[in-house]
């Protein structure tokens, strides 16, 4: 699915990710934790393309593709899909326009037909429901007065249209009250456990700061990133070592 | 292109057959809104020219005038308007320039009358080498308190050449007057541009859309809402 090697990028210059690698498979849920500033959401922008996140060597290859050498649009297409930590609001958009246009744009780059609008609004409507968001919400511009959790559920939501093959999802728990943790878990697992079209699997790579959300995410694997790289890699155990005994203890 | 002065004022308007949006005006067309009575403007003004609107509210009357000012040149819209007891105006303006355009909006409202309400909504998108100016100004005259008078304008700069000017200004002689005003220059939103990206939509799609919304607010509402954002929406995507 996805194949991370050795990867340096620099963010104003500066060097964030110093040889970080990372291995995903097809069907593997996999948890990055690591303290703040140790460039998680700059692995996460910079797998998406973000302008700015310059990548100085190394190379990321995404279902067989050289992933760097895609648009941020095209990656979408490709079945990249990217939860933001800090999701943005867009005045003037509503989301229903928004996702219809970024639906079909992502299907026209696939060589499918678009949805009609009466096609999308059932597969807007079925998504909102799986979040347990109100329909009306997505009628509203993009992420503009939403609180923090009514974001991270309309990512999910977003997701859940877009429908793809891997997601990064950047503390897409921080800001959810605990009812809200376990819908957006679920939400995660209903969307991601499901299969692709050609019956591969999917992956999902969570940031957190958290085991909570791993209660019902149940990861295959757990890495530590610290540094700009990976410091240590082991199965869920691991993320409750961290939980109790912190960073610096389980990785010194 | 020129930028010498014109002391021949050419009047171009929008192409009749294009839009029913036209009012092929004499200049300066006089509107006056007797008592109780309303009217509704919708103006496309492409390149060249000064267009000048008088409107004479009355007491309880209502103008809703709606402006599209786009195109190659120097062009420039003058709307001034006098408001009577209880009256309403809207003024609802969107300007575009690209390349070596040079264009203005001038509104001027005066309270002259108590207890009458106005709006001046003014969205200029400037590209190439292009500017965009606006002048906006509020009199509330003496005697004309419950005022409520509310002033929006706002420029979006796509390229390092190109500027805006806003410049309100507020003169109130009266009492209870309720008065928001303000100005903002910024440009396109790189944050929500790499959003939309990621959600699969091209730069040029995510563009279009952010400017599309940038623009919407001083169409919304009217009657020729449709017709003004799809002249707009054409005028935009001629722009680089
Ligand atoms: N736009 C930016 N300009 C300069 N430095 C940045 C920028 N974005 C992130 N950084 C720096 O990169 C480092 C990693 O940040 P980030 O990836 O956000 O960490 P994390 O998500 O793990 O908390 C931090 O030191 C941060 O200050
Ligand atoms: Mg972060």
């Amino acid at each position: 699915m996805l194949t991370i090697d050795n990867l340096h990028a620099t963010v104003a210059d500066k060097p964030i990710l110093k040889g970080l690698s990372l291995t995903i498979n097809p069907g593997e849920v996999h948890a990055i934790m690591g303290p703040n500033g140790a460039g998680k959401s700059t692995l996460g922008y910079t797998l998406g393309g973000r302008p700015g996140y310059e990548v100085t060597g190394g190379s990321v290859s995404f279902m067989g593709q050289d992933l760097l050498a895609l648009e941020p649009h095209e990656r979408a297409a490709a079945g990249l899909f990217l939860g933001f930590q800090y999701p943005v609001e867009i005045p003037g958009v509503s989301f229903v326009q928004f996702l219809r246009e970024a639906l079909n744009a992502q299907r026209k780059a696939r060589g499918e037909a678009p949805l009609s609008g009466g096609e999308f609004l059932k597969l807007a409507r079925e998504q909102a429901a799986l979040l347990k968001m109100d329909m009306d919400m997505l009628k509203r511009p993009v992420n503009v007065g939403f609180s923090g959790g009514e974001k991270k559920r309309a990512e999910m939501v977003q997701m859940g249209i877009l429908n793809p093959s891997l997601a990064v999802l950047d503390e897409t728990d921080s800001g959810l009250d605990i009812d809200a943790l376990r819908v957006v878990g679920e939400g995660i697992n209903a969307i991601m456990r499901a299969k692709n079209q050609d019956g591969t699997g999917k992956s999902v790579l969570l940031i957190t700061h958290y085991q909570r959300l791993l209660d019902y995410v149940k990861p295959d694997f757990v890495h530590v990133l610290a540094g700009g790289r990976i410091v240590k890699s082991g199965g869920p155990e691991l993320a409750l070592a961290l939980e109790e005994q912190g960073y610096e203890a389980v990785t010194a | 292109m020129s930028r010498s002065r014109r002391l021949v004022e050419d009047w171009r308007y929008a192409d009749q057959s294009a839009l029913a949006l036209l009012w092929p005006l004499p200049a300066p067309e006089r509107i006056v809104v007797a008592p109780g009575e309303s009217v509704t403007r919708a103006l496309v003004h492409e390149g060249e020219g000064v267009v000048q609107l008088e409107v004479e509210l009355g007491a309880g009357a209502v103008a809703d005038i709606r402006v599209l000012s786009h195109g190659a040149g120097y062009g420039r819209v003058e709307v001034s308007a006098t408001l009577g007891e209880g009256a309403d105006f809207t003024l609802g303006a969107v300007q575009l320039c690209d390349g070596d355009a040079k264009r203005e909006v001038v509104a001027s409202v005066t309270h002259a009358g108590p207890d009458a309400t106005s709006r001046q909504l003014v969205r200029s998108v400037a590209g190439g080498r292009s500017s965009a100016s606006v002048l906006g100004r509020i009199v509330v005259d003496k005697g004309a308190d419950g005022t409520d008078a509310e002033q929006s304008i706002r420029a979006l700069l796509l390229a390092r050449g190109a500027s805006a000017n806003a410049r309100p200004e507020l003169e109130i002689h009266a009492d209870d007057v309720k008065c928001a005003h303000g100005c903002a220059v910024g440009e396109l939103d790189e944050g929500a541009l790499f959003y939309m990206a990621a959600r699969g939509l091209d730069p040029a799609t995510a563009r279009a859309l952010m400017l599309q919304a940038f623009i919407a607010e001083p169409f919304a509402g009217s009657t020729m809402e449709e017709q003004l954002m799809g002249a707009a929406r054409t005028a935009l995507g001629a722009m680089a």
